[in-house]
């Protein structure tokens, strides 16, 4: 069994966010970590591993410092990394970072990809779903359960209040959520072992069946008018009032604000 | 000469950091306040790989280098001296001597399940009478067919009740050296269980009251005769030579406790007002802290110095590093205590009740200075080193 699994090196919220000139996230700047929902899709597939002795594969697409989320997902247990770096691919929006990938993925087998639900970069969700559209398989989103039956995956879909059951054939896509599972942390061994492997690096020229218009800023139907940090919220007031008088005062400022 | 680390101790490092932060750091004060062992941490720890970091892969360990290690139990030391003393204790003092000492079967029947931390490792070399004094031992094994038999009783031992391996030494007859009768002591492997060996007395500890440290008893205790560690009459050597390899596990974990308290310290002096000033804007403070950091960045410096050494060692297997070791050890322990005690002094009144850290970390740093051969005793290994 062959898992593919599409991991982004995405902020650490605990650092600052920078910006490029043009909106777009400057990521070199900026401390990083593996997105958390896709981190959770990692150790599904290394489940798998463990039961089913499936390879899994990691690919990446993003600047060359990306290879860190790779060498950490192979600390963690992933067999096989392949970065997907080309400066022609920046500034990608989903539309052309899920081109990209399907590109990619065209290149390898696989019976199960696997995705984060969504990266806490962006919040769109659209990458995974798109993928599995670019290759023709089947999606099965926001799993909080992945079970193999035979040559078909059974997957817990999750809802607000409840869950749906759904079974498909492989090869298909799952879109995980960080609350699927808890990732195992990487091994000291592991890390070793990580930076003594070869990653593969893959360019323009290796994607296939993908039209330089869908790729990079120019293939981006999105564009970003404008991006900022976080506006830190000032201190507030403080009043100390009686508990009738803060009524009408809460009341007072809520119509002000024209929160009703 | 670079002082940089690689990308890989670096990972390691953040692994080694977050793994502390997020399950060994909530249960430091809840680990001091019941002195329980804290056994879920260490199934964690196992999980993870950290009990056996430099045990070779052939022997179901990690294969990690010593630096690799000595970070580890300091990161976790900078959050819990309790957690950082069971990894170092059981991976620097029963580990090491049987990769080091043991013959092949006793590697293969041992090292798997401790590397993999399946089992707990301890090492009981210290009596009531035979501390600094490690010639004072009382504890005897005499050869009866294939069994040596084991009397006498070992203290202070660290993993004591826990540990389901040990590493035991015991006087094995008395041989002329010098012109002088001396006591021949040798090692052994003794494991969990085997009838005749038995618990006395936890202790009551002023720090790292979690780490369970109990009395060992051997009454007739039979062991097979292949579990000697070593030659015979070799045990004082390999006692030594093990302890010179413990103390860069304890320098670290005194290395941790010092970062941690000046970590906690910083982030205080800038919250605490007085005289309408947050206290680290007087410069009192400021000269404090600058210490305290120079002080942690040197022994930072020294400790992964002497783990280096030993990673040479590892290679070469004549590469010395007992000094290193013991200066990383003596330094590393003095700083810890007068880090934490500054720390507490920093904190003031609050820094003197246990619902600040430093509190604690100020009881765990004392120990440093005193187990796996106290301050004296790196002073002279140091200077004995000097005057040969």
């Amino acid at each position: 069994m062959k898992v593919v699994v599409c991991v982004k090196q995405v902020p650490d919220t605990k650092g600052g966010v920078k910006f490029n000139p043009d909106g777009t996230l400057d990521r070199a700047a900026m401390l990083t970590i593996m997105n958390p929902d896709d981190k959770a899709g990692l150790e599904a597939a290394l489940r798998l591993k463990d039961q089913y002795g499936a390879e899994v594969t990691v690919v990446t697409m993003g600047l060359p410092k990306a290879e860190e989320v790779l060498r950490e997902a192979m600390a963690m247990g992933a067999d096989k990394g392949i970065l997907v770096t080309d400066r022609v691919l920046g500034g990608a929006d989903t539309w052309a970072t899920s081109q990209t990938l399907a590109g990619a993925l065209r290149n390898l087998d696989y019976d199960l990809i696997i995705t984060g639900r969504q990266a806490i970069d962006g919040d769109t969700a659209q990458v995974g779903p798109q993928i599995s559209e670019h290759l023709g398989i089947p999606v099965i989103s926001y799993a909080q359960k992945i079970e193999i039956e035979g040559d078909s995956v059974v997957v817990e879909r999750q809802y607000d209040d409840r869950y749906h059951v759904l079974k498909a054939k492989m090869p298909c896509l799952i879109t995980a959520l960080a609350e699927l599972n808890e990732p195992r942390y990487m091994t000291p061994g592991g890390i070793f072992d990580a930076y003594k492997a070869e990653i593969t690096t893959w360019g323009r020229a290796d994607l296939k069946d993908v039209e330089d218009s869908n790729l990079g800023l120019k293939g981006s139907p999105t564009q970003i008018a404008r991006a900022s940090d976080k506006v830190r919220k000032g201190k507030g007031e403080k009043v100390t009032l009686d508990p009738s008088e803060s009524v009408e005062y809460i009341m007072n400022k809520l119509k002000e604000k024209h929160v009703i | 000469m670079d002082f940089t680390l690689s990308k890989e101790h670096e990972m390691a490092r953040t692994l080694f950091r977050e793994f502390a932060e997020k399950e060994v750091k909530p249960l430091a004060v809840e680990v001091d306040e019941t002195e329980e062992f804290p056994r879920a941490t260490v199934e964690k720890m196992a999980k993870a790989g950290f009990m056996g970091i430099p045990i070779p892969k052939e022997y179901g360990g990690q294969g990690c280098d010593v630096l690799t290690y000595a970070m580890c139990v300091e990161e976790l030391a900078k959050v819990c001296g309790t957690t950082a003393v069971i990894v170092s204790a059981h991976t620097s003092l029963c580990c090491d001597p049987i990769l080091t000492y043991g013959t092949e079967e006793q590697k293969q029947k041992y090292l798997p399940d401790l590397a993999s931390g399946k089992k707990i490792g301890a090492f009981g070399l210290t009596e009531p009478g035979a501390g600094t004094d490690a010639q004072g031992q009382q504890t005897k094994a005499v050869l009866e067919g294939d069994e040596w038999v084991l009397n006498g009783s070992k203290i202070f031992i660290t993993n004591g009740k826990e540990a389901d391996v040990y590493v035991i030494f015991a006087i094995t007859g008395v041989v002329e050296k010098r012109g002088r009768m001396t006591k021949e002591i040798s090692a052994f492997i003794v494991e969990k269980g085997t009838p005749g060996f038995t618990f006395g007395t936890k202790e009551k500890k002023m720090g790292i009251r979690g780490s369970s440290t109990y009395e060992l008893i051997f009454t007739d205790c039979r062991i097979p005769k292949e579990n000697m560690l070593g030659q015979q009459g070799k045990g004082f050597g390999i006692a030594m030579h093990t302890l010179d390899g413990g103390r860069i596990g304890i320098a670290a974990q005194a290395l941790g406790i010092g970062e941690g308290a000046l970590e906690r310290t910083i982030a205080y002096v800038q919250e605490r007002k007085q005289f309408g000033r947050a206290i680290g804007a007087f410069q009192n403070t400021q000269f404090q802290l600058a210490d305290m950091a120079t002080k942690a960045q040197a022994a930072q410096y020294m400790v992964y110095k002497a783990a280096c050494t030993k990673d040479q060692y590892t290679k070469d297997h004549k590469t010395s590093y007992n000094v290193e070791a013991a200066m990383a050890k003596l330094y590393a322990a003095e700083m810890a205590m007068e880090v934490t005690t500054k720390a507490v002094q920093l904190h003031g009144g609050y820094g003197y009740t246990r619902e600040y850290e430093v509190e604690r970390m100020m009881r765990d740093a004392k120990i440093t200075e005193i187990y796996e051969g106290t301050s004296e005793v790196q002073r002279m290994v140091i200077s004995a080193n000097l005057l040969k």
